[in-house]
């Protein structure tokens, strides 16, 4: 019977591995941007710019988020609905807030004359937190559906829907983690 | 084999296998209700593996033919190709005069263009990796089907999609993409750079895209099901060698292919929002345009990041088929299984450093380029690992020649003539002098195109059984196999002595060149054995057509005697593979002529007494 100790299915559910295996994907394809900017970066002709504010208040905003649905969940976790909404939402509109600003944040770089079409450094820029921006608007889907669900669904912990809500805070905090890995990159490898 | 041994094999399963309850919430097959969900929208992983299969094929055919058309060309410039017209329309430019039709020569750079971009993403990657990573994974490691049969769908629906508008860039009044299947900018970056570079590339390109989607979703699921969903006791090292190989496969791919994605995004944004990542300094007829300060060899990084291991992205399924399909017909274990795992693991980590050995003559560093010569003279040795294990297997085996059988030798013919020109290549010293020359046109199709495509073809006809319950015709499969071959260094042989006198590759006539007329005869030779390949390839068709309908019928589950899982499963295949229980493993894979029984398979328990696994 030794061999049956070895089969272990109840480790991690397939489902959230998968996410995880995505997510390393992902995480590669940023990868290959950031060594571009820095080999690019690195045969000289490059622009040096300073951040509008927007920047800064954008991952504010975004790390909240993440903590409001990390709370959230915990509350659905505990059964108290009250504390899952709320924080969910809050979640939410921290979350969006982070979209709208770094969209504000590109009118406001575009407004200092950096565009796509001047220097790579600028093209860099915009494609990076364009491309980031993209993915947070499906975390943004998921987190309406949950909202959806969350909002028109009787109350009831299940552990389905807890893998469910698990799955998309884990690809929030991702997103959340890679945007901070950006944008130190981005502030520091300038 | 007796039908004894079947029932024992089903009362096994039954009173020893493993209830996951999974048929007690499925009440019949579900997705079988209509022509849709069954044919087009499977989440089936035995239909998904179907479709990709067909679908790789109807790309085969019409890379395949690109071919045979610039062979023509090649082999035979003074030829009229006016016949060809009511196929090619305006790419034959007729002379009025004379009545002679010639090939245009932006359609002939379309057209090598298109066989590459087709064989290399849609026939060796979709159709052999997607293939049998679908069909092999959930029945040899015991899962019911993938971990997420939706995602599974939605990879082959991108492929599909991808599919569509490669195959709708070939009829735009500009051309395809006629740039090379490596799309460097600024070619592919400008759209006035060429007629195909116009829509034609924007096609390519997006349908790219999807396609790094399909691979990526289908790598997610291949790399979940085999953690995830293995059955009891099929622990890592009882994994048949065919799923090892998928699985690494798969990691490369989930690894490379969003660094090709990044490439073609940036490249998206140069051709569509006017930035400069990969241009500078381009005059277009005299006048400069304003985008400077990009790098196209910036482009060529990103592209071999993904383009070196996407070679073995080719291979390793090849491989990885091969060491299963003989080890079951040479009637003996695998010789050294762990290496063949580790050798596996060894090449594709080494196959994601070596990305610049693909660049040696586009003005890389010359001391960076000895690193990059160094591992890929290195990976020789893990794959010369492979050779010996595969000669060793094969040493003192009841070797059985069928079809099957004979592709997987075949296969390691081609992998070692081939793979000995790699050594040649990847010194960059030497590749300075045979860079784009036929020398490299002839170690690739050996190497990875032709060895790829054996290993495709010996799992067809030996895993065919299990996707259509009967079984090839034999004969029109050997005529296929030895005809193959023959074709094949025919073709490829003497391409490595027009290499090595430097005849370069991708020209379009040779007229120009006094040095190289010498070779016409030469051309001819060879586009004549590519014309047979091209009809023998016809012949597989129409034996694997016939066969699904009228092949010779499966009548015992495990008609090799083969020890995997999926020759436990039933003939006519079911949703969620097993009909009871879950097989539970007890052995290896490979335990052939082991204590005087000529197959044990691996759900059979260990006697008493018994040494287990390896």
């Amino acid at each position: 019977m030794a061999e049956l100790i070895r089969y272990n299915p109840g480790k991690i559910h397939p489902q959230k591995f998968a996410l995880w295996v995505g997510m390393a994907g992902i995480a590669m394809m940023f990868a290959a941007l950031t060594s571009a900017y820095i080999v690019k970066q690195a045969a000289g002709n490059w622009l040096e710019f300073s951040f509008p504010n927007h920047f800064y208040f954008s991952t504010i905003s975004i790390l909240l988020s993440s903590v409001f649905l990390h709370q959230s969940f915990v509350g659905y976790k505990a059964g108290n609905e009250r504390v899952y909404k709320l924080f969910l939402f809050a979640g939410f509109i921290f979350g969006s807030a982070f979209v709208v600003l770094q969209y504000f944040g590109w009118q406001a770089l575009y407004g200092m004359g950096v565009d796509m079409k001047g220097n790579a450094s600028g093209g860099f820029f915009y494609l990076i937190t364009g491309l980031h921006v993209i993915h947070v608007l499906g975390g943004i889907a998921a987190l309406l559906i949950t909202i959806f669900n969350a909002f028109s669904l009787k109350f009831k912990v299940t552990e389905k829907r807890k893998l469910r809500y698990d799955l998309v805070i884990n690809y929030w905090h991702f997103v959340d983690i890679l945007w901070v890995y950006l944008f130190i990159f981005l502030l520091v490898i300038k | 084999m007796s039908n004894i041994t079947i029932q024992e094999d089903d009362v096994l399963i039954k009173e020893q296998g493993f209830n996951d309850h999974f048929h007690d919430h499925h009440h019949g097959d579900k997705y079988k209700t209509n022509f849709l969900s069954h044919y087009v929208f499977s989440t089936d992983h035995k239909m998904i593996s179907k479709q990709f299969l067909i679908t790789g094929m109807f790309w085969a055919v019409i890379g395949a033919a690109f071919s045979v058309i610039f062979r023509l060309q090649l082999g035979f410039p003074e030829e009229s190709l006016t016949w060809i017209k009511p196929l090619l329309g305006k790419w034959i430019v007729v002379d009025p005069t004379t009545g002679i039709g010639k090939l245009a020569p932006d359609f002939y750079y379309a057209l090598v263009t298109m066989h590459g971009t087709v064989l290399v993403f849609f026939v060796l990657t979709a159709g052999l990796s997607g293939t049998f990573s679908n069909l092999l994974i959930p029945f040899q490691i015991g899962a019911r089907d993938m971990a997420s049969p939706f995602m599974n769908m939605l990879s082959y629906l991108f492929f599909f999609a991808a599919g569509v508008l490669m195959f709708y860039s070939l009829f735009v009044s500009t051309g395809p993409f006629a740039g090379g299947w490596v799309a460097y900018p600024p070619l592919s970056a400008l759209p006035q750079a060429s007629s195909g570079s116009g829509t034609g590339m924007t096609l390519w390109l997006i349908s790219l895209v999807l396609f790094v989607i399909s691979v990526v979703l289908g790598g997610i699921n291949y790399i979940t099901t085999v953690l995830n969903l293995r059955t009891k006791g099929m622990h890592m090292f009882r994994l048949p060698l065919t799923i090892w190989a998928f699985f690494i496969t798969a990691i490369v791919g989930l690894l490379t292919f969003p660094v090709l994605a990044s490439g073609f995004f940036m490249l998206i944004a140069d051709r569509s929002l006017g930035t400069s990542f990969f241009l500078s300094d381009i005059f277009i007829a005299g006048e400069a345009l304003d985008r400077v300060g990009g790098s196209p060899i910036l482009y060529q990084h990103l592209f071999w990041f993904l383009g070196h291991p996407e070679v073995y992205i080719i291979i390793l399924p090849a491989m990885g088929i091969v060491s299963e399909v003989m080890s079951v017909h040479a009637r003996k274990p695998i010789f050294g299984y762990r290496a063949m795992i580790y050798s596996l693991m060894t090449i594709a980590f080494m196959s994601c450093i070596v990305w610049a050995h693909h660049m040696f003559v586009s003005g890389i560093n010359p001391f960076l380029a000895n690193f990059f010569s160094f591992f890929t003279i290195l990976i020789a040795v893990p794959s010369s690992v492979k050779v010996f294990n595969w000669l060793t297997t094969l040493y003192g085996g009841n070797i059985r020649l069928n079809t099957a059988m004979l592709f997987t030798l075949g296969f390691v013919t081609l992998f070692i003539s081939g793979g000995l020109t790699g050594i040649f290549m990847g010194n960059h010293v030497l590749d300075i002098q045979m860079h784009d020359t036929y020398f490299i046109v002839a170690h690739f199709h050996l190497v990875m195109g032709v060895a790829a495509f054996f290993g495709m073809f010996s799992g067809i006809y030996h895993w065919f059984p299990k996707m259509y319950s009967r079984f090839m015709n034999e004969t029109l499969g050997k005529i296929h196999f030895w005809g193959t071959l023959i074709c094949a260094y025919a073709i490829f042989w003497p391409q490595h002595y027009l290499g090595l006198a430097g005849v370069p590759r991708r020209y379009y006539s040779f007229d120009a060149f006094e040095a190289f007329k010498y070779f016409a005869n030469m051309n001819k030779f060879i586009s004549i054995f590519a014309i047979i390949a091209f009809f023998l390839q016809l012949l597989f068709l129409i034996n694997f057509f016939y066969s699904i309908w009228h092949g010779k019928k499966m009548t015992s589950k495990n008609p090799y005697g083969s020890n995997t899982l999926e020759w436990t499963t039933p003939i006519e295949p079911i949703h969620g593979n097993w009909p009871g229980n879950l097989p539970v493993v007890h052995r290896w894979a490979y335990d052939y002529n082991k204590d005087e029984r000529e197959f044990v398979m691996q759900h059979v328990p260990l006697k008493e007494g018994e040494v287990g696994d390896h």
